[in-house]
């Protein structure tokens, strides 16, 4: 289990160094340059080489990198130039947002995906399976802006239930809080679950035909204690995969969901320093996500290796 | 970092005949739409609709007539000519984003499955790189630097697809050069080249092209959001997405203008998943031997 | 047959549809078993005796179709509803599968595999369960029971892993225990040491056993009688001493001979079955066995031979030129 650790901690690393690497290179040598953006209408030839200059921009780009992954390393990832505030500020106020939509959105997901899995595993090649598998398979091609309107249609124009924006924090008013979610939530949860539900049933499937299934009924056990516990563990190995790797997907996704229910999390911040120009934010914010991202996966990697005592004891 | 951003999702062992049969029907009915929108598309320009950018102040959100045969929107447009040349800005993107996906991806993953060693590392390790950002988020960042244009869209999805591909193609290519065919051209003295183009590419590209039909459903739907957010396509062009995202602006009042592009983008999207999947479905070998 | 049967098979006809037909696995078996004794259930693979055990133990696949009675302790299993069914089972009916590699659920602990079955049947708290299973393991020969509880089947061998699977079947002192080729998988060396452990423990509990494998030599000291299984019938039935002493199948005796001996001469080609089992989704109409059989005649291929009583006392065969010659090996 250690030397399995250690393996995928190593491999971490160049990870992450590619990825900042990367991060630096797009802000750096594509077009836009910052001189030009902070100036905006003032920009005269000689102000703009004063201030690249005074920012550094006119050195080589290996030590511009070296500079910047230094600050970085100590936390440092810069200051928007618009508001004040230093990248690292922006980023952890909005976090608890964005974990919580994720949060809800995977739950959601689970929520559904779980027990159709289950039911359809059971009756696979049933009418009530191909009917939820149809289901599933036409959701795939839902992408969640398409959902997010629905959703609002309905919830919020037509029956009036819910809040169309809108946000409260949850320090102010719990409910209120989980009242503004359950829409942005709904929506990436309705994108996630046909996902899920697609990998557990074809997993779940293939377990019901395993011998220890036929023994765990040999045994007299509960049908649902054979279901939930002797197939539904050995079947979830791929889920907790796919559910990490749909993180990637859901990050996306919480971008456009926090733009459209005006949720402020780190998706929004993302847009806003898009739509303002304002660039410094916008590679702290992507830096940010990226690394994020590559540590989630890490850690599903993890749970993966804990869920399975086979690779926990080093024998796969 | 085993990420891919398509669903290779494990397919169903129903009895295989009902099956095929079931899915026979809506695979024709798939391909019907697909070869509809894109005709309609291709002849848009000749097509005698009124134009997609002329104003009506007097008629805007104006009901389904024998004019706007679906309404005008919130700027008098008739959202008729608007849905088919939308049509035409999502397909355009959505089709050739994939083909540099496919070229590239494909070209390096069949490289790499072939000679194997440094230059496999290599491209697997870089690709791992670009997988570690969350597309979506990739693409809206450097959209941000390089400008909203059609063509800088088509680059920047493109290149988020040349992983999948590069998966793809180096997968089938690590099974292919064991089997018999390529070990006998191989002993028969056959250039790399000539084993590559001849023996491994043709075998290659029909997963490819499902993962392509695939990709394509995938495409559409990123660049649908990126305009959606208003960050695709620039205005007055007018893709799919950013008539939903205008249509969402008056859904109290005429939710139309949001639904009939959505609807439009969900069939087509539905279809090209369709048509992929059954052509995947028919190419995976653990299928296939069935 | 001695005392009042605890299992009576009547008419048991399995079918389970494939793609080329209905395939007839099981084909009208009648069978009876009295407590505490063993019937062996002998025959090649694809014969049809494991898909009677899963019959007996109404665990066939969804689609299989059943029909005929199981009498279990005077209940026919065929129509007992799936809750009563399900409280039978451990405490009336156990079983130990052929392969203790996939038996076992690979991510439960030994100890929750043992537990949950003693918890269900028996109203055991929680600490007198875990007692009662490490008494269970170390009773099949498992040393230090107390840690095996905590690891999962993956870190024991096969060996360990089929006395952990027997411990399972015995843990609610079953009637009746089903032991489904239970050392195929086996190493040689292990496959004695498993067979008498069964039989330990059998003679202890004083509980009626069927075992099934496709060698006779393993039934041969070890079971009261022989059912041997052709293409989804018995074809032959007898006392084990008098099958041995008098076979009159010459299927019986193929799979005798098939048995490679001890005491044969190095390079002695193996006596194989010539021919392979008839496709049972397009039965013959005469003996199922006739196109292998030595002693085939005209009679054979025009029609089936009924399961007929011999002159010995519980011996029933079924052929139209049955062996008349005693076999004389003393197994």
């Amino acid at each position: 289990m250690l030397g399995f650790v250690a393996r995928r901690l190593l491999y971490l690393l160049p990870v992450l160094l590619a990825v900042s690497l990367l991060t630096f290179l797009i802000a750096s040598l594509l077009p836009g340059d910052l001189a030009y953006v902070i100036l905006g209408d003032q920009a005269t030839p000689d102000k703009v080489a004063a201030l690249r200059h005074d920012m550094g921009l006119d050195q080589p780009i290996w030590w511009r990198y070296l500079g910047w992954l230094g600050h970085v390393l100590v936390g440092d990832f810069g200051r928007s130039f618009r508001t004040g505030q230093t990248v690292l500020q922006a980023v952890t106020e909005r976090l608890p947002v964005s974990f919580e939509l994720m949060l809800l959105a995977e739950l959601g997901a689970l929520i559904i995906g779980i027990p159709l899995a289950i039911a359809c595993a059971v009756r696979a090649g049933s009418a009530f399976d191909r009917f939820v598998t149809g289901t599933a398979f036409s959701m795939l091609s839902v992408p969640a802006f398409l959902s997010a309107i629905l959703l609002i249609y309905f919830f919020a124009v037509e029956l009036r239930w819910l809040p169309a924006t809108g946000y409260v924090p949850f320090s102010e008013d719990p409910l209120g809080n989980l009242r503004c979610f359950v829409l942005p939530a709904l929506t990436l949860a309705l994108g996630e679950w046909p996902v899920l539900m697609r990998v557990l049933r074809s997993d779940m499937i293939a377990t019901l035909q395993e011998d220890y299934i036929a023994m765990a009924r040999a045994k007299g056990l509960k049908p649902s204690r054979i279901l939930l516990v002797h197939a539904l563990k050995p079947s979830s190995l791929t889920l907790v995969t796919v559910t990490g790797i749909n993180i990637g997907r859901l990050m996306g996704g919480t971008v456009i969901v926090e733009s459209i229910f005006a949720l402020p999390g780190i998706g929004r911040l993302l847009l806003g320093s898009i739509y303002t120009r304002d660039l410094i934010i916008l590679q702290g914010v992507v830096l940010c996500v990226a690394a994020g991202y590559v540590l989630l996966n890490f850690i599903v990697d993890m749970l993966y290796a804990v869920l399975d005592p086979r690779i926990r004891h080093g024998h796969a | 970092m085993a990420t891919l951003e398509l669903d290779i999702a494990e397919d169903v062992v129903v009895s295989p005949a009902r099956r095929s049969r079931k899915l026979g029907l809506l695979f024709w009915a798939a391909i019907g739409w697909l070869v509809f929108v894109l005709l309609v598309a291709i002849l848009a320009p000749v097509l005698p609709l009124p134009s997609p950018t002329d104003m009506d102040m007097l008629e805007r959100r104006g009901p389904i007539s024998a004019l706007h045969w679906l309404g005008t929107d919130a700027l008098g447009r008739d959202e008729f000519a608007r849905l088919i040349f939308g049509a035409r800005i999502s397909l355009t993107v959505g089709l050739f984003a994939p083909i540099i996906g496919l070229v590239i991806g494909g070209a390096l993953g069949l490289l790499a499955g072939y000679f194997r060693g440094r230059f496999e590392s290599f491209v697997v390790g870089s690709m791992d790189v670009l997988l570690a950002f969350p597309p979506l988020i990739l693409a809206l960042a450097v959209t941000a630097y390089l400008g909203q244009s059609i063509l800088n869209l088509t680059c920047i999805l493109g290149v988020l697809g040349i992983p999948a591909f590069m998966r793809v193609a180096r997968a089938s290519t690590l099974t292919l050069a064991r089997r018999e065919f390529v070990i006998a051209a191989q002993a028969l003295g056959a250039t790399h080249a000539r084993i590559i183009i001849r023996e491994l590419l043709p075998n290659v590209a029909l997963p490819l092209l499902a993962f392509f039909l695939l990709g394509v459903a995938v495409t559409i739907v990123v660049e649908g959001a990126l305009s959606f957010l208003g960050l695709g396509v620039p205005p007055p062009i007018s893709s799919w997405g950013s008539m939903i995202g205008e249509g969402r602006e008056s859904l109290e009042v005429a939710p139309m203008l949001a639904f009939i592009p959505a609807i439009a983008m969900f069939l087509t999207v539905l279809s090209f998943n369709l048509v992929g999947d059954t052509l995947r479905a028919l190419t995976d070998p653990r299928q296939g031997a069935l | 047959m001695s005392g009042p049967a605890l299992l009576t098979i009547e008419d048991v006809v399995v079918e389970l549809p494939t793609p080329r037909g209905n395939l007839r696995a099981v084909d009208h078996v009648d069978l009876s078993l009295g407590a505490g004794r063993t019937l062996g259930i002998v025959g090649e693979s694809g014969c049809g005796k494991t898909m009677l055990s899963r019959a007996i133990l109404q665990l066939l696949p969804k689609k299989a179709k059943l029909s005929g009675r199981v009498i279990f302790d005077g209940q026919d299993l065929v129509r007992l509803n799936a809750e009563a069914l399900r409280r039978l089972r451990a405490r009336g009916i156990a079983v130990v599968f052929q392969d203790p590699m996939t038996s076992l659920n690979p991510v439960l602990t030994i100890g929750t595999q043992l537990v949950e079955t003693l918890q269900e049947h028996l109203e055991l708290d929680a600490a007198a369960a875990r007692r009662r299973s490490a008494e269970l393991l170390a009773a099949v020969g498992i040393p230090a029971p107390e840690q095996r509880l905590s690891q999962y089947p993956h870190q024991l061998s096969g060996g360990m892993r089929q006395r952990v699977a027997i411990a399972i079947a015995l843990s609610c002192e079953p009637k009746l225990l089903i032991a489904d080729e239970p050392t195929t998988a086996l190493d040689v060396t292990i496959q004695a040491q498993i067979l008498d452990l069964l039989a330990r423990e059998q003679r202890r509990r004083h509980m009626a056993m069927i075992l099934i494998t496709h060698d006779l030599g393993v039934v041969a000291g070890r079971a009261d009688e022989v059912a041997v299984m052709y293409a989804g019938r018995v074809v032959e039935r007898a006392p084990t001493p008098a099958l041995f002493k008098n076979m009159h199948m010459p299927y019986t005796a193929a799979l005798l001979a098939a048995i490679p001996k001890i005491e044969a001469a190095p390079h002695t080609p193996l006596a194989a079955i010539p021919g392979r089992p008839p496709d049972q989704t397009r039965p013959l109409k005469g003996c199922s066995f006739a196109p292998r059989c030595r002693n085939v005649g005209d009679q054979c291929l025009r029609s089936k031979p009924a399961l007929t009583t011999a002159e010995t006392e519980g011996h029933c065969y079924a052929c139209f030129h049955p062996l008349k010659i005693s076999a004389g090996v003393s197994a």
